[in-house]
């Protein structure tokens, strides 16, 4: 996520930090000034920013099993999913920065919605360290990404349906996370490490942010055949 | 705390209401200054084409909504429960910064119809008392269609809506909505084009006997220019409409109708990122003196002021109201006070429809894109059979096939593996959906107040909300869907997956922000905090805008109901309270 100047003099009133702010007048004209704008920052590929190098190998093995790759196009790990999730958790996303986490924490009914006081960094912490005690546990000493896909699947789907227990964290609760994060990685603008040269909006027509769409609305039902463009363009425009 | 020179006039926030009333009254020859809680927002610096279409941003992580770290509000369904702060927002996402919610509206621009405004005394002459659902507190506005039809029209024009009118002066016209009120003029620019899906809801629904039209919408079919002098662009159909700012100019909005003719009168000045926190009264409580607020520094101001305009979010307007003991708060035991009294939501549900052989092209779309019917929705149709009252309006709708998001697939679809993967890229581009969009009734238990444990980031207690479906309405709700499923099936569905909307109501999925009263109009100051001018009963130098003062929610999307009002009230208070400041009614 961005973290602009805007944004980050909020952040300041928000969480005490000693950021020097004036508020901002609206006076006689509209406080305009020339390319002045707010692009997210692009995710470059290389050293993982929150994972370990362990997590990291678990989770690109999990997100080969949800997203495998197969002649419709690339999985999830060549899509970058892991690079997307780790460089999430390492932001205000990880942090639940924007999210009201003041004390007290209780359980609430399913209708409350989220009361969990872990954020999801810590939840991924918790959540990699169980699914590891439980490969192991289970599968000799294996973790996640040593086991044969079928095992792997079977571990999933015994996550999924809250078969799989580990004193270290709600697998069934990780697992929906993890799915939750996958798919966003998958389908996201690639400008956050995912959905690498738009394999995900390829795989459903997608065409991305072409803005224009008049055409197709002037000529229903006709298949479109241009290649998508996302907020940095195509991968052939920078080579 | 600092003090401020007094002006004539503070506006607290700044979205629709609030810079249309802050305009009206320069233009009156006030000094007029807006506080506005979040920051400065415009088209090119905050939403260019080029940064705006940002589904994971803007949709799913909302860095274009207000943040729960900054304010939120406990929720619990029950008054047996505890609230629980909604840490994430979920089933509404409310708008921060300058221009509010009208930044990221989809711009379905509709009014209610003549007999939402006399809801009680309608459903009473037509079905009886005893037809109401048990512990309803429904009441009738404190005016009719017929008096609120200039300023919708007024309001329309500043916005430029694109429609079909359905009713000109009484006269049916072939194309629109046959149910509507009667319209003084047809909208100010023709409908939007509509593409596959949305085709398809029109000619199955007009086979089974229905009335379909083009949703009266926000996104330009044309370049349009308003009565400001603003000058709209034609929509591109660009498919980031509902949760985005438009980078185009061609959707409705403060930042492309009002603005920049306000910002630039000398009697203006609008000061961001400043929350008011309290709205003060003099000692005998009888007049406001101005407001107090904080800046991003966490330093304290106190602005005087002759009139407050409480133009925040609906739910804020009765927080800060119950923060500032203006008007008594609505005890559901004793059902007596009013302030937090009568809040109501609406009621959604969708079909999807799967498809062979189709090209939808989702993707391609607008906020108000799309084809409805309102056969199903107030009183248009009889409910004596039924045994409930409301509606709900159907829509084949286009507003964005976003993939984080859209993405539905068949009954029976694995939710990840290579299985996921091949419905997923063949479902993707043949769905169409069929929503409803339903009323909800107001009740005894459904209500607002301060929460007696959680606080904001300065002390303050957050507001409460208490609420639930009731039998009305998820009876209702069932109802349109099955209807719904009666026109994807017409379409030529091959399956589908239907979304009955089920009790507890839920802070957790999306439904819809359309959050209504807690500061409730009407004529009688036992059963509303306001009178038919929006002014308080209480303080009369305080006016009240926005969807809070609606008494029950209708079955449509509410801004055009609440532009209306704002046209309404600052006439009022331009041509009536300022020559003779006080009561502009006696309780």
């Amino acid at each position: 996520m961005p973290s602009t100047r805007r944004r980050l003099l909020a952040a300041s009133a928000l969480f005490g930090l000693a950021i020097p702010a004036t508020a901002r007048t609206l006076k006689e004209a509209l406080p305009w000034s020339p390319n002045e704008a707010y692009p997210p920052e692009r995710v470059v590929p290389g050293p993982w920013v929150f994972f370990t190098a362990g997590e990291a190998a678990t989770v690109e093995a999990i997100a080969d099993r949800v997203i495998p790759a197969d002649e419709l196009g690339p999985g999830g790990k060549e899509a970058g999913c892991a690079v997307f999730i780790d460089r999430q958790l390492a932001g205000p996303y990880g942090t639940s920065a924007w999210l009201y986490m003041r004390p007290p924490f209780a359980r609430g009914t399913p209708s409350q919605g989220l009361q969990d006081e872990d954020p999801p960094a810590v939840q991924y912490r918790k959540g990699l360290g169980a699914l590891t005690s439980y490969c192991t546990g289970r599968y000799g000493g294996r973790r996640f990404e040593a086991l044969t896909p079928q095992q792997q699947d079977e571990v999933l789907t015994a996550m999924e349906k809250g078969e799989a227990k580990d004193p270290g964290a709600d697998l069934r609760g990780f697992f929906e996370q993890l799915l939750n994060n996958m798919t966003e990685g998958f389908f996201a603008d690639p400008i956050y490490g995912g959905n690498k040269d738009m394999c995900g909006w390829r795989l459903l027509g997608f065409p991305g942010t072409r803005y224009d769409y008049r055409e197709v609305i002037a000529a229903p039902n006709q298949k479109y055949t241009l290649p998508p463009v996302a907020l940095t363009g195509r991968p052939e425009w920078m080579r | 705390m600092r003090r401020l020179p007094a002006k004539d006039v503070v506006v607290i926030g700044l979205g629709w209401t609030g810079s249309i009333m802050a305009l009206e009254l320069c233009r009156a020859g006030l000094d007029v200054v807006a506080i506005e809680r979040g920051p400065w927002r415009d088209t090119p610096t905050d939403f260019p084409p080029n940064v705006a279409p940002d589904e994971l941003r803007n949709s799913i992580r909302q860095d274009i909504f207000l943040r729960p770290a900054q304010e939120t509000l406990t929720f619990r369904n029950s008054l047996e429960q505890t609230a629980l702060p909604i840490r994430r927002f979920g089933s509404f996402l409310l708008g921060n910064g300058v221009g509010g919610s009208g930044v990221h509206w989809n711009g379905q621009t509709w009014r209610f119809l003549p007999t939402d405004f006399r809801a009680r005394s309608h459903l009473i002459e037509r079905y009886g008392e005893g037809f109401l659902p048990p512990d309803n507190t429904i009441q009738d506005w404190p005016m009719s269609y017929e008096e609120m039809e200039p300023y919708y029209d007024r309001f329309e024009y500043v916005c430029g809506i694109s429609g079909k009118a359905g009713n000109l002066k009484g006269e049916r016209q072939e194309g629109g909505n046959p149910f509507e009120g009667a319209r003084q003029r047809d909208y100010p620019t023709p409908p939007m084009r509509q593409g596959q899906a949305p085709g398809m809801f029109a000619k199955a629904a007009a086979e089974l006997g229905f009335h379909p039209f083009p949703c009266p919408s926000a996104n330009m079919s044309q370049a349009y220019t308003n009565p400001y002098g603003m000058r709209l662009a034609p929509c591109t159909y660009c498919g980031f409409c509902e949760r985005f700012g438009c980078g185009n100019y061609s959707k409705s909005s403060p930042q492309s109708c009002v603005l920049p003719a306000l910002i630039r009168h000398p009697g203006f000045e609008g000061r961001t990122d400043c929350q008011v926190t309290k709205i003060n009264l003099t000692p005998d409580r009888k007049r406001a003196t101005g407001v107090t607020y904080v800046d991003l520094q966490g330093q304290e101001w106190e602005q005087p002021a002759e009139l407050v305009l409480v133009c925040a979010y609906g739910l804020f307007n009765t927080r800060l109201l119950l923060l500032s003991g203006i008007g008594q708060p609505y005890d559901p035991v004793r059902n007596e006070g009013v302030v937090g009294r009568n809040y109501a939501y609406q009621i959604t549900t969708g079909v999807n429809g799967f498809f062979d052989n189709v090209e939808m092209n989702l993707w391609a779309g607008a906020g108000a894109h799309g084809m409805i019917i309102d056969d199903f929705n107030g009183d248009n149709f009889d409910h004596a059979p039924h045994g409930f009252v409301g509606g709900a309006y159907l829509a084949g709708y286009a507003t964005n096939a976003r993939p984080i998001t859209a993405r539905p697939t068949p009954p029976g679809t694995p939710r990840w593996g290579a299985q996921w993967k091949k419905v997923t890229a063949e479902s993707y581009n043949r769905t169409a959906n069929v929503g409803t969009h339903g009323s909800v009734m107001s009740y005894r238990g459904s209500y607002l107040d301060l929460d007696p444990t959680y606080k904001d980031q300065f002390g303050l207690p957050l507001m409460r909300l208490t609420f639930d479906f009731h039998e009305n309405e998820l009876k209702m709700s069932r109802y349109c869907t099955d209807r719904a499923v009666e026109i994807a099936r017409a379409m030529g569905a091959k399956s589908m997956q239907v979304g009955y909307r089920q009790g507890p109501y839920s802070v957790v999925p999306y439904q819809t922000t359309h959050n209504t009263g807690g500061t409730v109009m009407g004529n009688d100051p036992k059963t509303s905090v306001v009178n038919r001018y929006t002014q308080s009963w209480d303080v009369p130098n305080v006016f009240v805008s926005g969807a809070s003062l609606f008494p029950q929610n209708a079955g449509y999307n509410p801004t055009g109901t609440v532009g209306a009002l704002a046209y309404w009230a600052v006439e009022a208070i331009r041509d009536r309270y300022l020559k003779n400041p006080g009561r502009l009614v006696d309780a």
